[in-house]
């Protein structure tokens, strides 16, 4: 049993998944950059935010659906910014004894936790796009494009094409280990071992994973010399930036430095 | 089977201040660049493949759990493994490589924070299992029980002190008070650190009955080693003081949130030049989200008509 | 007395929508010796994921062709009865690296009886026993990443067989091993007394040691019968990919 669907990247036709992946990766960065920028409880500006990432979504052939059902999965860190709260001073909203102390809650405190709340969604969405829509091979190039060093990025690349095999193997190792654990009927014993022991035991698994990463990554290494590999990752020189992904680029940065100043301006 | 694990240490985006995700991520850029120099002077032309395939192991290993009780169960982070077998330099380069593949392809932490996951994972990580490992064996001279404890300690006080980390940076931000973010993500991962440890020597037997000339990868001391063992003192004190401290007395740390907070909220709101509202009662914040609101509609719907009609005229 | 394995109209979908198994029935008697044949992605690895409830599809359910049930030595499939499932089941897969994780062959062949709390005594029996069954008593200290790919084939029958289940199933046992390696598994498959299911392509180990043959492609049973039979249905055989021995 594979496990592609870990892999995020939707293969569809639209004009979303056909831009340069420079300037995909560049407009999510600065689309997170300007949601952190953005002053709390700008609710304008979120509602925009979200309309653009929803065009967006529906323009790519994604589905609304299926980026937000994989946004919600980052939403339990939220309970991380429960404290915002009780610690901003404002005004009143409600207030909870807590032994001795009173916890009180203000407006202010809601509307950050709300904005906290708001603006890692959104910046999830756009990162789950970006993910979505552009094949990770295509991605690496963008980061070298940035300016990320190449060895990096020859790592990164390396850790993709693996991760899938060595996840599959642990998946594989889970599987086995699921096969043994059986239980005796009616023996009243206590069933699974130890906490301990069932560390232990996955800890064996996981230098088993690591050990085979090691024989795998010498066989990897002497294929790659046999190809004439001399340590430096080279590959081929990045197409030409074309005009159309200059405007899309230029487009893209303007209308979010555009929200970022409405944003500043009205409730900076 | 859906990837969707629940790490407490891994931050999305929106929840640290543009200042501290900046600062971070400068640190780390510079941190990431030097260890990629050193190690590939000490490894040579085997890192491509080397690191890449353990980064992807670890990966892995973290895909791999153990039922603790009911429905919890126990993780690895790996920094304390990685930094064992491959020594300091090229774990820093592994975890870099987990964390920032973990936050593009999978959202496991925001791009923005993605700075501060690499420097609490790949740095603090890394430094204090290093300084930890390494000072445990010097006091077993050499005996076998050395890499066990010293394994078991390193992986349990990395993430202990990686948390800490976390949680300064989310006081920092004033997303969350220190002295409610350093005990709470101290005390959770006092607690998962013990699974990490008992994981972590789990692996360890594994692999000095399996290839015990591995650990000689990690143990062969490299140049500038000194200065992380120094480094991961330096830290694990800093933060194990300064958590405390910080958890003591929250105003201090408000203030600095509140001083870098000025990106977001500081001058005098513009429209006070403005009257409160433009329409009898409606404010002027009100009526910008309901125009708001409806450009976006507008603006979804158009688009939404427009593919479908896009779509229908390419299959007539 | 019940049968071993009662899989009927059994249908499964992977999450991505790929239809591995449509309707498919089958039962084995206790004592048998069974072979599954077919091409690759025929369904028969998926099928064997059923029969331990790694894969637990949907059931009872009832269907147009009947109700869909999978019972294994009595015990209907439902996740109140995995863990005596598992433990009258031994499913050995078809790559040993991925099934000894431990670091010593005593510890791995130990994890079940261990997982199942017997005591320390006990678990020394069921460990003596199984590696006994496979031939490797000599075995027990030695590492389990050390060894070569046959001996890791008999030992990870041997983390399996200290359960002391009731049927052994096998996924591609004879795969990648060498003509003496290969007979002795063989011989050691022949020894073995408990019900059995192989999935294989080695038709000439199916010939020698599975009486019955089961044919699957497409996710369907297209054959169920005597080996002897159905190895001398050309046609059979050619329609479905396999070849003659």
């Amino acid at each position: 049993m594979h496990i592609h669907f870990l892999d995020p990247y939707r293969p569809l036709l639209s004009p979303i998944h056909s831009q340069d992946a420079r300037a995909k990766f560049v407009l999510t960065v600065a689309f997170i950059l300007t949601a952190s920028l953005t002053p709390f409880a700008a609710w304008p500006v979120y509602i925009l935010f979200f309309s653009v990432l929803l065009s967006v979504e529906i323009i790519s052939g994604l589905g609304v659906g299926y980026v937000l059902k994989r946004a919600s999965l980052a939403l339990p860190f939220v309970l991380s910014a429960l404290p915002v709260l009780f610690t901003v001073h404002g005004q009143t909203l409600f207030a909870i004894p807590v032994g001795s102390w009173v916890l009180t809650a203000s407006v202010e405190g809601l509307e950050r936790f709300i904005s906290i709340a708001l603006k890692s969604w959104l910046s999830v969405q756009a990162a789950i796009i970006l993910s979505a829509c552009t094949p990770f091979p295509e991605l690496l190039q963008a980061m070298r494009a940035v300016g990320i060093p190449r060895l990096l990025v020859g790592m990164f690349g390396l850790m993709w094409r693996y991760l899938f095999v060595l996840v599959d193997e642990a998946l594989r190792m889970m599987r086995a280990r699921a096969a043994r654990s059986g239980e005796n009927t009616g023996a009243g014993r206590k069933v699974g071992g130890s906490v301990a022991w069932r560390a232990r035991v996955t800890g064996g698994m996981a230098g088993s994973l690591f050990l085979r990463g090691f024989e795998r990554s010498d066989r990897i290494y002497v294929a790659m010399l046999s190809r004439g590999y001399d340590g430096e990752v080279r590959s081929l020189p990045l197409p030409p930036f074309t005009g159309r992904s200059w405007l899309t680029l230029a487009a893209g940065l303007t209308f979010l430095g555009l929200l970022l100043l409405f944003g500043i301006f009205f409730w900076g | 089977m859906l990837y969707s694990p629940v790490e407490p240490m891994h931050i999305p985006d929106g929840f640290l201040s543009t200042l501290v995700s900046v600062v971070l991520w400068v640190i780390s850029a510079v941190a990431v660049a030097y260890a990629l120099r050193r190690v590939g002077k000490d490894l040579g032309e085997r890192q491509v493949p080397l690191m890449g395939v353990l980064a992807a192991a670890i990966f892995a290993g973290q895909m791999l759990n153990f039922s603790v009780t009911g429905g919890t169960s126990g993780h690895l982070l790996g920094a304390a493994i990685a930094t064992i077998l491959l020594g300091p330099w090229a774990a820093v380069i592994v975890m870099t490589t987990v964390v920032s593949v973990q936050a593009l392809i999978f959202q496991d932490g925001g791009l923005l924070a993605l700075g501060a996951n690499i420097f609490n994972m790949a740095i603090v990580g890394v430094a204090v299992s290093y300084f930890v490992y390494t000072s445990i064996q010097k006091l077993a001279r050499g005996k076998s029980w050395g890499i066990f404890v010293g394994g078991a300690a390193a992986a349990w006080l990395s993430i202990v002190i990686a948390s800490l980390a976390c949680a300064l940076e989310l006081a920092l931000s004033g997303t969350s008070p220190a002295n409610i973010s350093v005990p709470a993500m101290g005390g959770i991962h006092m607690i998962i650190g013990i699974g990490e440890g008992l994981i972590t020597v789990g692996a360890l037997t594994f692999l000095y009955a399996a290839r015990r000339d591995l650990f000689r990868i990690g143990e062969a001391a490299p140049r500038g080693s000194k200065a992380i063992w120094v480094g991961g003192l330096v830290i694990a004190s800093l933060l194990a003081v300064l958590s405390p401290l910080a958890s003591a007395h929250p105003d201090g740390l408000e203030w600095v949130a509140e001083q870098n907070g000025f990106l977001e909220a500081a001058h005098a709101p513009l429209y006070n030049i403005l009257p409160d509202y433009v329409f009898p009662g409606i404010s002027n914040g009100a009526l910008a989200t309901i125009i708001a609101g409806l450009l976006g509609v507008l603006l979804v719907f158009g688009v939404a008509v427009g593919v479908a009609s896009l779509r229908r005229s390419k299959k007539a | 007395m019940h049968h071993s394995i009662e899989i009927d109209h059994l249908s499964f979908s992977y999450p991505d929508g790929h239809s591995a198994l449509q309707d498919v029935s089958l039962h084995i008697e206790p004592g048998e010796k069974v072979a599954l044949v077919g091409p690759n992605g025929a369904g028969k690895s998926t099928l064997i994921l059923h029969l331990n409830g790694i894969l637990l599809a949907n059931l009872p359910q009832k269907k147009a062709s009947g109700d869909s049930r999978v019972t294994v030595c009595g015990l209907p499939m439902e996740p109140k009865n995995l863990g005596r499932i598992r433990a009258a089941v031994g499913l050995v897969f078809q790559n040993p690296d991925d099934q000894l994780f431990s670091p010593t062959v005593f510890e791995d062949v130990a994890f079940s009886p261990l997982y199942q709390g017997l005591s320390p005594a006990e678990v020394e029996v069921r460990v003596k026993a199984a590696l006994a069954s496979v031939r490797m008593e000599a075995y027990a200290k030695r590492i389990s990443h050390h060894l070569s790919m046959g001996e890791k084939k008999r030992i990870a029958i041997a983390t399996v067989l200290s359960m002391q289940p009731e049927v052994l199933v096998l996924d591609e046992p004879t795969a990648g091993l060498d003509p003496r390696t290969r007979r002795a598994l063989i011989n050691l498959l022949r020894e073995l007394p408990m019900t059995m299911l192989v999935s294989t392509h080695d038709l000439a180990m199916v010939r020698e040691a599975f009486p019955r043959m089961v044919i699957m492609d497409e996710g369907r049973i297209v054959a169920d019968g005597p080996t002897q039979e159905l190895l001398a249905n050309d046609a059979l055989l050619e329609t479905h990919g396999l070849e003659k021995v």
